[in-house]
């Protein structure tokens, strides 16, 4: 009897790409793992899949999947997947970046494409800092933080993604650490079958920069310290979520409700109010 | 390949710029259009919003330019025929996408409707002082289509032809309109969709396996793919091999900038899209586009009538420059001249084409256009 010594995950990997970018003890990798297991349990048609990333180490995500992928711009994976998934509806779209690409030159995007409640996935890998480019400061890191543009520390307010996220018009909302392996996949799985504007921030350690400057350790140190900080508490009030240097990281599935999406809302306004002149997009 | 008659309102009609641009777009099978609200350019969008739900397009009002100027990229890849339209300050931001549709080859099209500038500028007036930002304002070299219709007849025409052109060489093409073009009212004649030649997309006929993204043909031009058909590609503004994968070389890179410079340059002749009239024999020649070359009109007839062989040469593509007619004219004359809506920025293509014929630039800082009178002086004096 032979035995397959084939890895699960390599099927969606573009294999002839690896090794990766990605530092060791850096969490990206992990969440493409997590993340494979979730598009290998929806049963998705991977034929129908499409990956948009943006740029940055996140970014490097769409060109290791074995997917229709598409590295964009600087920020504007949300836009270029809004135009791939309104022309192609018969697409699962999913936009994976990071939280500099998505929240900083990004956030303007990413909070219409919420209010419009687009049908995408969004998973923002959120490592508090740019990898890229060196550890800079985010609209994500922490107050205190040392980063390469904050040197003696961040004294910025920063964004808490949930609330961002909800407020905006998110149907689907879950945060959780690389440590919470089981339960981030569950999510990506969740998220990806949920019509509407689904959001799935991960809290990943970076330790080349973001854990070696504020000295948390290597990256499995790091990864115990989201462990040790976490504290899981479904359906949470998105208020009460953001992060800080120290103080409980609060993980779970924050919002899970129903609202038309783009596309619903445009045909069933474009019906009612123009009838039979009313000529549903061809695709 | 004709035209899908949904989107063809075959007939004549009043319509400016603008509108007859939106009626281009309908005609080339144009799908999906993201656009930002901004003077002059809005009632293309304004017009495609009304049209596009009876003939079953998708229209968005994006919450920024850098937003609509990618949206059509993705709906590009998604099989639609997608175009973005814009003015002055809008069109500063969508040029990280412009050379990103270079880079990645994606065919669309970009209209702009020229008002003057820099900055905020005359947002209801008119100019022509985008023309180099169009071919050189996104970073690193690449190459772009831009043409310049001058009445809305060509709106419609020449929107029609950029779509072709976009598919044709999987190149963004501009549409370089200027706000007397996209606000003028006049006649436009929109041909049966049986009369309107479209060029289909040129998806690859390669199986799942054997299909490379970035494999040039003969013309230096890939065979395209489209999202959810199987082929599971990979697309990235990095430059790429041809599997469409990262390269990060200097040989990689002189591979993948050349092809993508070379397959315009290469096009350059058959891309050239002129209108001469009396340039055989002419003592000058003045090369314009767009509104301006209706204005050199009367000029050009008031220096005939002094007794001077005028001839007149008008751009109607203006990007790729089609500097060998230019080099073919120049030793046969004795001067260009050239006004256009700025400080002098297509006159340097003529220069750099005409040398050592003589050329003049009649340069005019926008908000309006050339008094005529100031074109025949500057006629007059070439030919002093």
């Amino acid at each position: 009897m032979s035995v397959s010594m084939e890895n699960p995950v390599e099927r969606y990997l573009r294999t002839d790409r690896i090794p990766h970018i990605w530092c060791p003890g850096c969490g990206i990798g992990t969440t493409v793992n997590c993340f494979t297991r979730a598009i290998d349990e929806s049963g998705i048609d991977l034929d129908k899949l499409a990956i948009v990333s943006g740029i940055g180490c996140t970014g490097r995500v769409a060109g290791y999947m074995k997917v229709d992928s598409f590295h964009t711009t600087h920020g504007r994976p949300i836009p270029f997947a809004t135009g791939l998934k309104l022309a192609e509806p018969d697409l699962k779209v999913v936009v994976y970046s990071g939280d500099g690409d998505l929240i900083a030159i990004g956030g303007n995007h990413f909070i219409h494409a919420a209010r419009r409640n687009i049908d995408l996935t969004v998973i923002c890998v959120n490592n508090l800092t740019y990898g890229m480019t060196g550890g800079q400061v985010t609209p994500t890191t922490p107050e205190g933080a040392i980063a390469s543009t904050s040197p003696y520390g961040n004294y910025e307010q920063p964004f808490n993604l949930p609330y961002l996220a909800e407020s905006s018009g998110a149907v689907y909302v879950a945060r959780w650490t690389v440590y919470h392996v089981t339960q981030l996949k569950k999510s990506m799985r969740e998220a990806l079958g949920k019509r509407g504007f689904s959001f799935v921030e991960v809290i990943s350690p970076c330790p080349t920069l973001y854990g070696r400057r504020n000295r948390l350790g290597d990256g499995l140190d790091e990864l115990k310290i989201y462990k040790q900080r976490s504290k899981i508490q479904n359906g949470a009030n998105t208020k009460d979520v953001e992060l800080g240097m120290k103080g409980p990281i609060v993980v779970g599935k924050f919002v899970d409700r129903e609202r038309p999406t783009f596309s619903d809302a445009m045909e069933a306004h474009f019906a009612r109010t123009l009838g039979e002149r009313y000529a549903r997009a061809r695709h | 390949m004709h035209a899908d008659p949904a989107g063809v309102l075959t007939g004549a009609h009043f319509l400016d710029g603008d509108h007859a641009c939106c009626e281009g777009a309908l005609a080339a099978g144009c799908r999906f259009v993201a656009g930002y609200p901004i003077t002059p350019s809005t009632e293309v969008v304004e017009r495609i919003a009304l049209r596009f739900p009876e003939v079953g397009g998708t229209f968005i009002q994006m919450e920024d330019e850098l937003a609509s100027s990618i949206a059509i990229a993705g709906a590009v890849w998604g099989g639609q025929r997608a175009m973005t339209v814009t003015s002055g300050p809008g069109f500063s931001l969508m040029m990280e996408h412009i050379g990103f549709a270079a880079m990645t080859e994606t065919p669309c099209v970009f209209v702009n409707v020229q008002r003057g500038g820099p900055s905020t500028g005359l947002p209801t007036l008119p100019g022509q002082a985008d023309m180099m930002q169009a071919r050189w304002g996104s970073h690193g070299d690449y190459e772009i289509i831009a043409v310049s219709p001058n009445s809305p007849q060509e709106a419609f025409d020449l929107t029609v032809k950029a779509f072709n052109l976009a598919e044709r060489y999987r190149v963004p093409v501009l549409v370089m309109m200027d706000e007397c073009v996209g606000h003028m009212m006049e006649r436009v004649v929109i041909p049966r969709a049986e009369e309107i030649e479209i060029y289909p997309r040129r998806y690859t006929t390669a199986s799942n396996q054997d299909y490379l993204p970035y494999a040039p043909a003969e013309d230096l031009v890939p065979a395209m793919a489209r999202a959810g058909q199987g082929y599971r590609f990979h697309m990235t503004g990095l430059t790429h091999d041809e599997r469409g994968y990262p390269d990060m070389s200097a040989a990689g890179q002189a591979r993948l900038v050349r092809r993508l410079s070379e397959k315009i340059r290469r096009a350059c002749i058959p891309l050239s899209d002129i209108v001469e009239q009396d340039v055989d024999g002419a003592e000058a020649v003045v090369v314009s586009y767009g509104i301006t070359s209706r204005v050199v009109l009367p000029a050009i007839q008031s220096v005939k009538a002094r007794g001077r062989r005028v001839g007149c040469l008008r751009l109607r593509t203006v990007w790729p420059f089609p500097a060998d007619r230019i080099r073919e004219l120049a030793p046969k004359v004795r001067a260009f001249v050239v006004p256009e809506l700025n400080l002098g920025q297509m006159v340097r293509e003529v220069e750099r084409s005409a040398a050592p014929t003589r050329v003049l630039s009649v340069p005019h800082a926008g908000g309006t256009v050339h008094d005529p009178a100031v074109v025949a002086d500057a006629i007059m004096e070439a030919l002093a």
